[in-house]
């Protein structure tokens, strides 16, 4: 990470606290910013990201919607290209199919379709991810669905420092940035954050534990749990690369690459569904680029293809991957 | 002797089978070819014959109990069998598959006591046995996209590695290690030059041999008496490299004797000078006799050429290979474009690759392209010896060690001068005694002509 320096102060925070002083601080230093989301203004949002923001800046900065996904990332559109810096809120990732079109069809085309003219410069925040109990309607993983469409930009921070430099460069960005929070990280994770405000470059991933017997890629909460399985493997001597993408589209390929050259063995753990998910894409790309490093087929470690996560804890255990699940899928690329 | 029948499999695509019906009760006799099971699957229904006349013994799966097929269900105790199978010397069980899909063959009329054990031992080949094999042998020879680009780089014969990966896999990491271990690249082109890579005739060394013997085992570094020294891979490398060059070319052999009394002069002569010069490095006869090869090398290009199967192929460069002996292995760092270089660059790039080696740290680079060898045979006291050719090349010569002798001069008077033989062994192939003994004697001349009066 290009944020810490030895005189830098830092916070402890976890990633709820890091979303909020990031919006906070965006809210304060830059009068365009403006929040709109269900029960972002008097309730704060669910996960009180932004709790009291209304008392502060107002209602005119702090809009609470209706039930209306697409109106939301529609309003938040238009804001975009007329001046504004929105920054929408989807309270669960769950429910943005009804905004698809907006996000697809409009904000991702903005700036092509008007040859430049106009740009998107929109934030959708959305939590997403499982492994809380949220059963159908709040655990999905989204962001194979946007993945494939040129024009938008999808990250997926798992560490406080990272989310807010993160959401520092998404708001920065002139073009729409779909910002990624998983859930069961939100306050589960704490890290040092910087002081002041700093951003992360977009597209670069961050090589959390180098290692030589192999490479794992991934994102999100199972970063975590990949590199909890990379320490367990360490004690057996297997010497594991854990790679956090970070940023999702645009993919950090040089990354990837450079560690499979290395390891030649190419893991990728995600929580979403195996089939036409992240993985699928990376083993493509690496297929395509670095056929003859690969000493073993590229393995997916991901969600089985069910429609959703159920309720049932066997089934969201089923569902979910785990620490020791990931530790077994990389003993067994280890040992072939 | 005990037979096993295992469950057979009916038709290709059937995995299972369910004991429908045992037809016979343990104790029973069993005719050959008599059925004695019923076995349902989902495709057929079929009584099973007996491969062997006996009595059933055992049975070994229930009726409406579903198997594997290949899975144990039964076990004949053939008659009369039990002399035949010590005079075979086979295991006592013999497994048996597909009894229901041999072709049953016309009754002889033979009675379960004139049942003749021969037969029945061709009726209980030891298919699975065999399959085990053949599955074992197709895994080790899974080499991945990566194994086959490191392979082809550093030359090496993945056949011949000892696979650390699943099913003794051979790893990417294996190669490398290989590769790194010296002889691998360095003697290892024999391989790779002139053939169809992989696939020459050369006897691969397979890494499942027979077990070694029973007594433990011991280090190179320290042998016991009584072990046996597992092969690391640098042995078993060497090993089949040795195997390889002498299998593949056909040696021949031819020395001289060299009078170095000059050329030993001038090297002590210039030896502080140098040693001061060059920070410390020791000057040796070593760069002065690759001096002498690398001219007369100019002189017989047949010498510095390689055998492949498209012809003699003559080489471009001219790359010398030292040889080194370690304690526990051998390496042959090579000297690049070595006729480009005055005694002097050949002393500081023999004297670097030689430290290299002590200290292990030669690349993969240091170790490939050698075009002939030099062996420096005489530190010990050697004054004669047959090595054997670095494969892919067509000869390599040793200096042997120098011998202060009396010698009659060429007006008849005695002098004690010194004198070392240099040997060499030479591909027969590529070069004949004709070609050989020309450059050997070209050779002779250079060296006996150095002296005191020449420039480093």
């Amino acid at each position: 990470m290009a944020v810490s320096s030895p005189t830098q102060t830092t916070q402890l925070m976890n990633n709820v606290d890091a979303v909020r002083a990031t919006l906070y601080d965006a809210m304060k230093n830059d009068p365009r910013t403006v929040i709109l989301g269900e029960d972002v203004g008097a309730r704060g949002n669910v996960f009180l990201i932004t709790k009291d923001f209304s008392k502060e800046f107002g209602p005119q900065r702090v809009i609470d919607t209706p039930i209306a996904e697409a109106s939301i990332v529609g309003i938040a559109i238009g804001m975009a290209m007329e001046g504004l810096r929105p920054i929408a809120e989807i309270q669960f990732a769950d429910f943005i199919y009804p905004a698809f079109n907006q996000i697809v069809g409009e904000a991702a085309k903005t700036r092509y379709r008007s040859n430049g003219e106009y740009t998107c410069p929109l934030v959708i925040r959305t939590p997403y991810g499982g492994g809380v109990r949220g059963a159908l309607s709040h655990s999905v993983s989204i962001e194979a669905l946007f993945y494939h469409v040129p024009g938008l930009k999808i990250l997926a921070p798992a560490f406080p420092a990272d989310v807010k430099g993160l959401l520092n460069a998404a708001i920065d960005d002139p073009d729409p940035v779909l910002f990624l929070e998983h859930k069961k990280t939100y306050r589960l994770i704490k890290g040092e954050v910087p002081d002041g405000h700093y951003t992360i470059p977009i597209g670069k991933a961050n090589v959390l534990k180098e290692g030589t017997a192999l490479s794992v890629v991934s994102y999100g909460l199972y970063v975590h749990w990949a590199l909890e399985a990379a320490q367990q493997l360490a004690d057996e001597g297997i010497s594991v690369e854990v790679i956090d993408l970070r940023s999702i589209r645009p993919m950090d390929k040089t990354a990837i690459l450079q560690s499979v050259e290395k390891t030649r063995k190419l893991l990728i753990v995600h929580e979403d569904n195996k089939f036409g998910g992240i993985g699928a894409e990376i083993s493509a790309m690496v297929a395509e680029e670095a056929l003859f490093s690969l000493d073993a087929p590229i393995r997916r470690h991901c969600a089985p293809d069910v429609p959703a996560m159920g309720y049932a804890e066997p089934l969201e255990h089923e569902y979910m991957s785990s620490p020791a699940k990931i530790a077994d899928a990389m003993r067994e690329l280890a040992r072939f | 002797m005990a037979t096993t029948i295992t469950m057979p499999q009916l038709g290709e695509t059937v995995t299972e089978g369910t004991v429908a019906q045992w037809l016979k009760k343990p104790g029973d006799s069993i005719e050959k070819y008599e059925a004695f099971v019923e076995v349902s699957t989902d495709k057929v229904n079929a009584e099973v014959p007996a491969p062997v006349t006996g009595t059933l013994r055992e049975v070994l799966v229930k009726e409406g109990e579903t198997v594997a097929t290949g899975t144990p269900i039964a076990i004949i105790d053939e008659v009369g069998a039990a002399t035949q199978s010590n005079a075979h010397g086979t295991e006592p069980t013999q497994q048996v598959a597909d009894a229901a899909a041999a072709p049953p063959k016309p009754s002889n009329g033979s009675t379960a006591h004139a049942a003749p054990a021969p037969q029945a031992t061709h009726a209980a080949p030891a298919r699975p046995a065999e399959l085990d094999i053949a599955g074992l042998e197709a895994a080790l020879r899974v080499a991945s996209p990566a194994v086959r680009k490191l392979a082809r780089e550093h030359r090496i014969d993945i056949r011949a590695l000892q696979g650390s990966g699943a099913n003794g896999r051979v790893t990417a990491q294996d190669v490398l290690t290989a590769a790194q271990m010296g002889p691998a690249a360095a003697v290892g082109q024999a391989i790779a030059v002139g053939t169809n890579f992989g696939a020459t005739g050369a006897p691969a060394m397979p890494p499942t041999q027979a077990k070694p013997p029973a007594g433990g085992t011991s280090t190179y570094g320290e042998p016991l008496p009584g072990t046996t020294i597992p092969l690391n891979q640098a042995r078993r490398i060497i090993a089949q490299r040795m195997v390889e060059s002498k299998h593949t070319a056909p040696h021949a052999w031819s020395m001289v004797e060299v009078d170095v009394t000059n050329l030993w002069k001038w090297r002590q002569r210039e030896k502080d000078k140098f040693d001061h010069e060059t920070g410390g490095l020791k000057l040796t006869m070593l760069p002065f006799f690759i001096r002498a090869v690398v001219e007369s090398l100019g002189v017989f290009p047949l010498m510095n050429a390689r055998f492949t199967d498209e012809g003699i192929y003559v080489n471009k460069d001219v790359n010398v290979g030292i040889a080194i002996g370690l304690a526990t292995n051998l390496v042959v760092p090579v000297v690049k474009h070595a006729d480009q270089l005055s005694i002097k660059g050949l002393a500081v790039a023999s004297a670097q690759l030689i430290d290299k080696a002590r200290r292990n740290k030669l690349g993969v680079d240091d170790l490939a392209g050698g075009t002939f060898t030099v062996n420096n045979n005489g530190s010990n006291g050697s004054i004669a010896s047959a090595p054997i050719i670095n494969g892919g090349q067509a000869g390599i010569v040793t200096m042997e060690a120098m011998v202060k002798r009396p010698v009659v001069t060429a007006d008849d008077a005695i002098a004690i001068r010194s004198i070392m033989n240099v040997c060499l062994s030479l591909d027969h192939r590529v070069v004949d005694g004709y070609v050989a003994s020309g450059f050997l004697a070209d050779l002779k001349r250079r060296l006996e002509a150095m002296g005191p009066t020449g420039i480093l």
